[in-house]
């Protein structure tokens, strides 16, 4: 049977049908849809699949990596970035081996259409030494989890799946299969403890299985070469990046298809004797462009996005790689003369903008101050009309960066922070500046929501004056506002207060995301009627 | 056969819905179909867009290259705008054409008309109107959707209406029935 379904949810459905017990997230552009689709799947509900979202990729990584342990198939998602904040884990997952098949899936942003970086999750899957596979289109996204799965049960290694925005976000329609029985319990009997001694033992069994990967990716229904007469540039295209490929040249060129990793140098190696020259197309970075040129030889000509020939920045498109491929452009309008930038905006009624309102009206009476911004639709306050933030860079930095600059002397210094983004990565760095009495003044902006994500729930709903309190902040120094603008004399006068506090404050204002209340009053309406 | 179509708008108009109803009528057809949508950041009131590809042929790229869409369908005249470098030199614009204002540097709204008139074939009506008019304020983009229903040719005005109750059928025969009406007020706009 034929669905409709976006790469997202080909994955999600893919994973279901291949005998999945349990999805560990953190949400995350653009890879959110999978953990939603199967946390409203049917046969998910029934089967009782694991799909409550997690604090962090971290945790996400390891529980599944527990699930695994158990016997059971696991699969973690997560966006590119969320890769850095499970990296110990996911690293060392390859080491300890697999029970249950785990796959690693991440989901790229090349472009930064929702991100603060183009990495290309590939280089872990080569950091790891385990096997990636990269779909080029939605039906091979779905097929790929069974495969993923299998190859990671019969190698006992996590496997990654590398996906880009393009794929996890386009539709189309995947033949989809039968479902299949969930793994039984099964707990290891081998040894996952990486003390020094087994795990050096262990680390040799996996470069001892490093050749069996590569025969695996040679033999993978996935990769493909595809051979046209007279042709003597080949072009090596690497997952969705042959999709592009194929737009502009059809059958007239000789495609190395690349979807399984590791690349095999056996393969690479008789391509390029076949051909005079390589052009390698890849979404992300040249991770195969590198490679490949330690297979080849320093003399053979490979083109790709370091010799500019395809932009060094961007994803793909087809128009960059009919470029890349020496096709003319055909005949198009130019740019239309009356057009404005609409970048996007925080929503008209949005808590976080009477925060804003609030801390630009207090800290203007202070000339040195700066304030440290996190992850989140928060982040908008960076733009005008607020023009709020001097910094974002990873998830919970807000806090862990203003007790550094408060270490150096800066005063005022304020974190701004979500409420899922602090239990993400906030509360360890807040610990810190407790232990400190680091003169900071942080702003929990609580929407009860993972609210740029699409309002999916966050990990510390009712528990952040708690939280705080644990951590060590003082009672009288945990202040709750609610962010509407008849309370901004109330408002101003609490943060002034705790910014003159010599320690660490954290002001909690608080009012539910209106995306979100809008959605619970329509749920609501429907349970009514 | 091939039609490229490229939607537009500013986040929250309800884009995707008009790209739900065109992929259920293609599927029901037997049409190949890609679609490519935003979602996250950019949804937030900001400009968004979907590439939507249908053909009798195999599809390769989720994206639409330069100078290749068949028709661009848009509930924001500026936003139109936008897309002109994809749209092919014998494509149709369809178009809202009440400006949507959320930022302070939205251009001159006469220069902008001129600019979208000038253009080799264009199809604009203030849809809010009609919808209005038609009893279904929140149905401007079946409006859209009926004005551009006779150039996306490859469906047949008949399988988007099936589409559209489809689509709506489980909000009720009400709902449907007033989406149906918008989107026919939409499809008689653009015979005139």
């Amino acid at each position: 049977m034929k669905q409709l379904l976006l790469g997202d949810e080909a994955i999600a459905l893919g994973a279901i049908n291949a005998g999945l017990s349990g999805v560990y997230a953190y949400p995350g552009t653009p890879s959110t849809e999978i953990t939603e689709f199967i946390q409203t799947n049917k046969v998910a509900q029934e089967r009782g699949i694991h799909s409550r979202w997690c604090t962090n990729e971290k945790t996400a990584m390891e529980a599944a990596l527990g699930m695994s342990y158990a016997g059971k198939r696991a699969l973690v998602c997560m966006k590119h970035v969320g890769m850095n904040v499970c990296a110990d884990a996911f690293v060392n997952s390859a080491i300890t081996g697999v029970n249950g098949g785990l796959i690693v899936l991440a989901a790229d942003d090349p472009s930064m259409h929702s991100s603060q970086n183009e990495q290309d999750s590939r280089f872990y899957g080569k950091f790891a030494l385990i096997p990636v596979f990269e779909p080029s289109n939605q039906q091979e996204a779905y097929d790929m989890v069974a495969s993923a799965f299998e190859l990671s049960e019969s190698m006992k290694v996590p496997v990654l799946l590398r996906i880009v925005t393009r794929l996890a976000h386009s539709r189309a329609a995947v033949e989809v299969g039968e479902l299949g029985a969930e793994n039984k319990l099964n707990p290891s009997t081998d040894q996952w403890v990486l003390l020094p001694g087994i795990a050096r033992k262990k680390y040799v069994d996996l470069l001892g299985k490093q050749e069996a990967f590569q025969q695996a990716s040679e033999k993978s229904a996935y990769n493909k070469k595809e051979t046209a007469n007279g042709q003597k540039l080949g072009i090596i295209a690497c997952g969705i990046a042959y999709n592009y490929v194929k737009e502009n040249v059809g059958d007239d060129a000789n495609i190395l298809k690349v979807s399984q990793y590791p690349l095999s140098p056996k393969v690479i190696r008789a391509f390029a004797e076949e051909n005079d020259a390589i052009l390698v197309v890849e979404d992300g970075q040249p991770v195969v462009e590198e490679a490949i040129a330690g297979m080849v030889g320093a003399d053979y000509p490979i083109k790709g996005r370091l010799t500019g020939d395809l932009p060094r920045t961007g994803e793909l498109t087809p128009d960059c790689v009919a470029k890349a491929l020496g096709k003319p452009a055909g005949p198009a309008f130019d740019n239309a003369k009356n057009l404005a930038g609409r970048p996007p905006q925080l929503c008209q009624g949005c808590g976080h903008r009477d925060v804003y309102a609030a801390l630009n009206q207090v800290l203007a009476e202070y000339p040195d101050y700066r304030v440290f911004g996190d992850i989140g639709c928060y982040t908008l306050g960076a733009l005008p009309p607020f023009k709020a933030l001097s910094s974002c860079v990873d998830m919970g930095a807000s806090i862990t960066m203003a007790k550094g600059a408060a270490d150096a002397g800066l005063f005022p210094a304020v974190a701004i922070i979500g409420d899922s983004t602090f239990t993400h990565s906030g509360m360890t760095g807040l610990l810190d500046a407790v232990n400190d009495k680091s003169n900071i003044t942080v702003v929990i902006s609580d929407n009860l929501t993972t609210g740029m994500t699409g309002g999916q729930d966050s990990a510390g709903t009712n528990k952040f004056e708690a939280i705080c309190l644990g951590l060590g902040v003082e009672p009288e120094h945990v202040r709750v506002v609610v962010p509407l603008p008849k309370n901004m004399p109330e408002i101003t006068r609490i943060l002034k207060e705790e910014i003159e506090y010599n320690g660490v404050s954290v002001i909690i204002p608080r009012r539910e995301c209106i995306q979100t209340a809008a959605r619970h009053a329509r749920e609501r309406a429907k349970q009514q009627k | 056969m091939k039609k490229d179509i490229i939607l537009c708008g500013v986040g929250g108009q309800g884009i995707l819905s008009i790209a739900t109803i065109i992929g259920e009528a293609a599927t029901e057809a037997g049409i190949n179909l890609k679609q490519a949508e935003v979602h996250g950041m950019s949804q937030r009131g900001g400009d968004v867009q979907s590439n939507l590809r249908l053909s009798t042929e195999n599809i390769y790229s989720d994206l639409i290259p330069q100078g290749g869409a068949d028709v661009v369908i848009s509930m924001e005249p500026m936003e139109s705008l936008r897309y002109l470098p994809y749209l092919a030199k014998t494509g149709t614009i369809v178009t809202s054409s009440k400006p949507f204002v959320n930022i302070p540097n939205y251009p001159d709204e006469a220069a902008l008309m001129a600019e979208l008139d000038s253009m080799p074939s264009v199809v604009k009506l203030d849809i809010e109107s009609v919808a209005k008019d038609a009893g279904n304020v929140r149905g401007a983009n079946m409006v859209l959707l009926g004005m551009a229903a006779p150039f996306i040719e490859i469906l047949t005005v008949e399988q988007l209406r099936k589409a559209i109750s489809v689509i709506f059928a489980r909000k009720g025969e009400a709902i449907v029935e007033a989406n149906l009406k918008a989107f026919d007020m939409g499809v008689e706009a653009s015979k005139k």
